[in-house]
């Protein structure tokens, strides 16, 4: 057991800190892609903060796959209010796809684009019928000469209005099994025939829209992979986005600020934190998370040193994290009573009304990303080796 | 950085896990449960020869100095098996208590005869932790007078370490007079436990003990090892759990290929694979970050509880019928579990605790 860096990390750090330091008080203005923001992306990945392993022929810096100094950027950056790189599917999860099975041609184009911000993604996965089950997607994409033309409606899609590209899953192979019958295309969304609505979520906002296609064209060479091997590419990047949701080291954060909160909040003069049945309750809260965090280091540790297996430790995290966030945002509505349920811009509104968004926020989260069922079928299949259920006959 | 066992750590794990399974196989452990004593002096001498009962005592005074992470190992691999040994008290608590807070003399007289296997030393702080019933310990010239309950690894010792209120700890032989042993019968007869009744009994003082930080390492130790026990314990109820699935067929189907079960297993290993990790940290911080490591001993001793007592429910459902027979036997585990998390604070008290710690009175 060795927690340490090492010494040799030691000037790095010291790097990244003179850094953030310099930087700390830089201000984005302006939306996404705005010249401010595109230019501090890039300032970033020139000094190896953000894209790091990432070809610098792709736009990346270039570096070496160093797991330490990843970790020691985002631990120096999550103490400062400086700006974080940016995020989004396209960097998480379309990148990360593109590099190991895109074309060169398709490395070239959109890569660096995409790393800098000035190409936003989203992600056309799921379909009014085909949620949990995603692999029985029936919008369906036709070869026409050299476009694909695509038919069909999308759901659940995450920032599509703010997006210039999609990659989405369509059935190009109707008469093959269900899970080899899917392509993985790139679809420009100022194509002709992409209809966007909004959904509108408990929360009040609208991050989701429905996509209705209705003979779109795209060039045939915006595919991925190979014909029919669509469901395996997106296999390959929807753990980049499972393991990205319930961050134990946010967690932290939201927990100390609860326990600001317990301590600021009082009934009949006491403070909530010395009821001992809420006190109590946070405490458990706490132990959960520093399991989890314990189970990070674990996975840390998983990614450094190659001989180390942590499968189990990594198909947990998502059921876990998002289920400890709902119950930690809850109790601190229940730490305000009353005053916990009020939203938007009431008086009396204690942090811009951030827990009641956020408990929702991850009961959305708890669905998203593969329901928390379908993570429980995925940890019993695959990591403790329990039967699939029985397929029922013409399903 | 590597975080996780050392080839040396698991190899340890593996000697005792093998150990167990050769020599404490459930018949031995039912016959234990059933009253034969031979049978569990024939298991305890077997974990000495293994050099268990000197793991953490000094080289100087014959033992293994081995770290709060070898002993965590230990004691997670003696759970897995439901060992009919003493062991947290014996070999841990006690030899820790000595060598910290005890003088030269009975460093000498007391670590190479514990790391030999020569004695056993209870130890009873559980009135330190929350007295029941108004028990406790008074010390005054040279002698001590009271109650002591649950007594840890207490039956059959040759000598106890007894905490009073304030923490301060006291040597006793248990051949002096004015000794009552009395036992008590908890549901789980892999181990044992009693009540000492002291009136006006010669004690040593451990002098040391006067900084109230030995009770408390001693403390955190103690629990570190029954979290433990329990998370090797647990494992294996929901191995257990997982194999009778893949065995037992209902409606023409394996149980274990029905979401309603598959769904159980998978809570049990989400919750408890995380509780691994946590007791190694746990014992990292108590060997490396002391500034860590009571408040990590404390959440990790409740939490391992919470989750202990979950897997031991949801493990013998899965099991339907024959989870609840002595036949299969699955109760030994848990009611080691059950044992492990009231001993040395409920989940509910230790947190009590972990919040002064933060000063959360403040």
């Amino acid at each position: 057991m060795d927690l340490e860096y090492g010494p040799q990390y030691d000037n790095f750090r010291a790097e990244v800190i003179n850094f953030v330091k310099e930087n700390e008080n830089t201000k984005l203005t302006g939306p996404a892609r705005s010249e401010s923001r595109v230019a501090w992306q890039q300032k970033l990945i020139d000094h190896g903060y953000f894209a790091r392993s990432i070809p610098k022929e792709y736009g990346g810096y270039g570096g070496d796959m160093d797991i330490i100094k990843l970790r020691i950027i985002a631990e120096e950056f999550a103490k400062s209010p400086i700006p974080k790189p940016a995020g989004g599917q396209g960097i998480q999860m379309l990148v990360p796809t593109l590099l190991s099975l895109g074309t060169e041609e398709q490395k070239q184009k959109y890569i660096k684009p995409t790393l800098r911000g000035e190409i936003l993604w989203c992600q056309g996965y799921s379909e009014p019928n085909s949620g949990s089950d995603l692999a029985s997607l029936q919008t369906k994409a036709e070869l026409d000469g050299d476009e694909w033309v695509i038919n069909g409606q999308k759901i659940w899609t995450s920032t599509a209005h703010l997006s210039q590209m999609c990659f989405i899953l369509v059935r190009t192979e109707p008469d093959a099994p269900k899970h080899q019958g899917i392509s993985y295309l790139l679809m420009p969304m100022d194509a002709e025939g992409i209809d966007r609505r909004p959904i509108k979520q408990m929360t009040g906002d609208s991050d989701f829209n429905e996509l209705f296609l209705t003979d779109v064209r795209i060039p045939a060479e915006n595919i991925v992979g190979k014909r029919g091997e669509g469901w395996k590419v997106a296999n390959a990047t929807l753990g980049h986005e499972r393991g990205s949701l319930a961050d134990p080291n946010v967690t932290q954060n939201r927990l100390n600020s609860l326990i600001d909160l317990m301590k600021s909040e009082t009934i009949d003069g006491q403070r909530v934190i010395d009821k001992p049945i809420f006190r109590d309750r946070l405490l458990s809260i706490q132990g959960r998370l520093m399991a989890q965090q314990s189970n990070a280091l674990r996975i840390l540790s998983s990614q450094i040193n190659e001989d180390q297996d942590a499968n189990l430790s990594k198909s947990i995290v998502k059921l876990q994290g998002t289920e400890l966030r709902h119950e930690l945002e809850g109790l601190a509505i229940d730490a305000m009573g009353e005053l916990g349920t009020l939203y938007e811009d009431s008086p009396h509104l204690r942090d811009e009304g951030a827990w009641q968004m956020t408990y929702m926020y991850f009961l959305g989260l708890i669905i998203g990303g593969g329901t928390n069922q379908i993570q429980k079928n995925i940890i019993s299949e695959r990591a403790l080796g329990m039967p699939k259920e029985p397929k029922i006959q013409g399903a | 950085m590597y975080f996780g066992l050392s080839e040396e750590q698991k190899s340890l794990e593996e000697n005792i896990q093998r150990f167990l399974s050769d020599n404490a196989s459930l018949d031995i452990i039912k016959a234990v449960a059933n009253g034969d004593e031979d049978k569990a002096k024939e298991v305890h001498k077997g974990i000495i020869e293994l050099g268990l009962s000197g793991l953490i005592v000094p080289e100087e005074y014959g033992g293994l100095e081995l770290n709060m992470l070898f002993a965590t190992v230990v004691s997670a691999a003696l759970g897995s098996g439901t060992a009919p040994v003493p062991f947290a008290g014996s070999y841990i608590m006690s030899p820790m208590a000595i060598n910290l807070a005890g003088n030269a003399e009975q460093k000498n007289n007391w670590l190479p005869k514990i790391a030999g296997g020569e004695v056993q030393v209870g130890v009873g702080i559980s009135e330190y932790v929350g007295a029941r019933e108004d028990a406790g310990i008074e010390f005054t010239n040279g002698k001590v007078s009271g109650r002591s309950l649950f007594v840890i690894d207490g039956k059959g010792a040759d000598a106890y370490i007894l905490a009073n209120k304030s923490g301060e700890l006291y040597l006793i032989d248990s051949n002096n007079s004015g000794i009552e042993v009395v036992e008590l019968t908890t549901v789980d007869k892999t181990r044992t436990s009693i009540e000492l009744i002291l009136n006006d009994v010669d004690a040593e003082f451990l002098e040391g003990s006067k900084d109230k930080a030995i009770i408390e390492k001693v403390l955190d130790a103690g629990r570190l090892m029954l979290a433990a026990d329990t998370v090797g314990a647990a494992q294996v109820m929901l191995d257990k759990s997982v194999a009778y699935s893949l065995e037992r067929k209902q409606f023409g189907r394996l149980i274990g290929s029905f979401q309603a079960v598959k769904h159980m297993c998978a809570e049990m290993a989400a919750d408890l694979e995380p509780c691994h990790s946590m007791i190694w940290h746990a014992a990292h911080c108590q060997d490396n970050v002391p500034e860590e490591a009571r408040l990590m001993a404390c959440q990790t001793k409740a939490h391992i509880s919470e989750v202990g007592k979950q897997v031991s429910k949801t493990a013998t459902e899965v099991h339907g019928g024959m989870g609840f027979t002595d036949e299969l036997g699955l109760h030994y585990w848990f009611k080691r579990i059950g044992l492990n998390r009231q001993l040395l604070g409920s989940p509910e008290l230790v947190r009590e605790e972990a919040g002064k710690l933060q000063g959360f009175d403040q």
